[in-house]
């Protein structure tokens, strides 16, 4: 399967800046489907960025971040060429993991 | 002889207990300074702070303390969001020392989103995209230096994104 997990590092020199753009529901748990029963909750609670085998960047997630999240940081340092891990899991326990070179 | 000898351990056994309970006790009470560093070196999800309906119950869940009003912490929200189920939200802040950043949503069923750990050498700023069920307030809270910063504003949504 195809990686959930889209993610583009560009680094300026002294920083780089990180977008990832991931495929997930993110069911809240409080929206109904068209039989009017609600749709359990399934959404992304943790998703981190490691670079150099440390975490640069932590998010907690609940039901109200939007389907297919986005999120954009930046941190200091990050050479063009080294890697960039990413990883999340959700609330049912499934993990998906890439790693992206920093253009 | 045994008796005693067990009596007496018995004994010292209770005292111990004793002792290692009132260092437990001790623990809890440690004041809110020390906070931030045990909050720091705990990476675990904070499940109890997204249970909380409420916006300043899910601030105390997650940190312990209250925010106040800084304008400092700038947000970057919609006036108004046409389509609640993608509301795109970014904060930066000027201040220094920033550990966290996270935001919530007065009005949604679970008044917090999301919350980021900005470890030494991370910028200050996150841009992502929330889901609102009506109207309502965001609220970016910047934890800085061991303290709560926040910034609020409200936005006005058309049609709501956690349906109903």
């Amino acid at each position: 399967m195809a990686s959930t997990i889209r993610v583009r590092a560009t680094s300026s020199g002294e920083t780089t800046e990180v977008q990832a753009l991931i495929q997930h529901p993110m069911d809240s748990g409080f929206i109904k489907d068209s039989k009017g029963e609600l749709i359990p909750p399934h959404f992304i609670q943790q998703l981190t960025f490691e670079y150099n085998g440390k975490p640069v960047f932590t998010a907690d997630w609940g039901g109200g971040v939007s389907k297919d999240p986005y999120v954009k940081f930046a941190f200091k340092g990050g050479k063009k060429g080294d890697e960039l891990k990413v990883s999340w899991v959700d609330n049912k326990g499934a993990t998906d993991t890439t790693t992206a070179k920093i253009q | 002889m045994t008796n005693t000898d067990n009596g007496f351990s018995a004994t010292r056994r209770l005292i111990l207990q004793g002792a290692g309970a009132v260092a437990l006790v001790g623990l809890g009470n440690l004041p809110f300074g020390l906070a931030p560093a045990f909050a720091a070196a705990n990476d675990k999800y904070p499940e109890e702070a997204f249970k909380q309906k409420s916006e300043a119950d899910a601030i105390k869940s997650l940190y312990g303390k209250t925010a106040e009003v800084s304008d400092k912490v700038k947000m970057d929200a919609p006036e108004i969001a046409e389509n609640g189920a993608v509301v795109p939200v970014s904060v930066t802040t000027t201040l220094a020392d920033v550990t966290s950043i996270s935001f919530l949503v007065a009005e949604n069923p679970v008044a917090l989103v999301a919350s980021y750990k900005i470890p030494a050498g991370t910028m200050p700023s996150v841009a992502n995209r929330i889901k609102m069920a009506k109207t309502s307030n965001v609220i970016v809270v910047v934890e800085a230096g061991g303290k709560l910063y926040s910034a609020t504003k409200e936005v006005k949504v058309t049609v709501g994104g956690c349906g109903g």
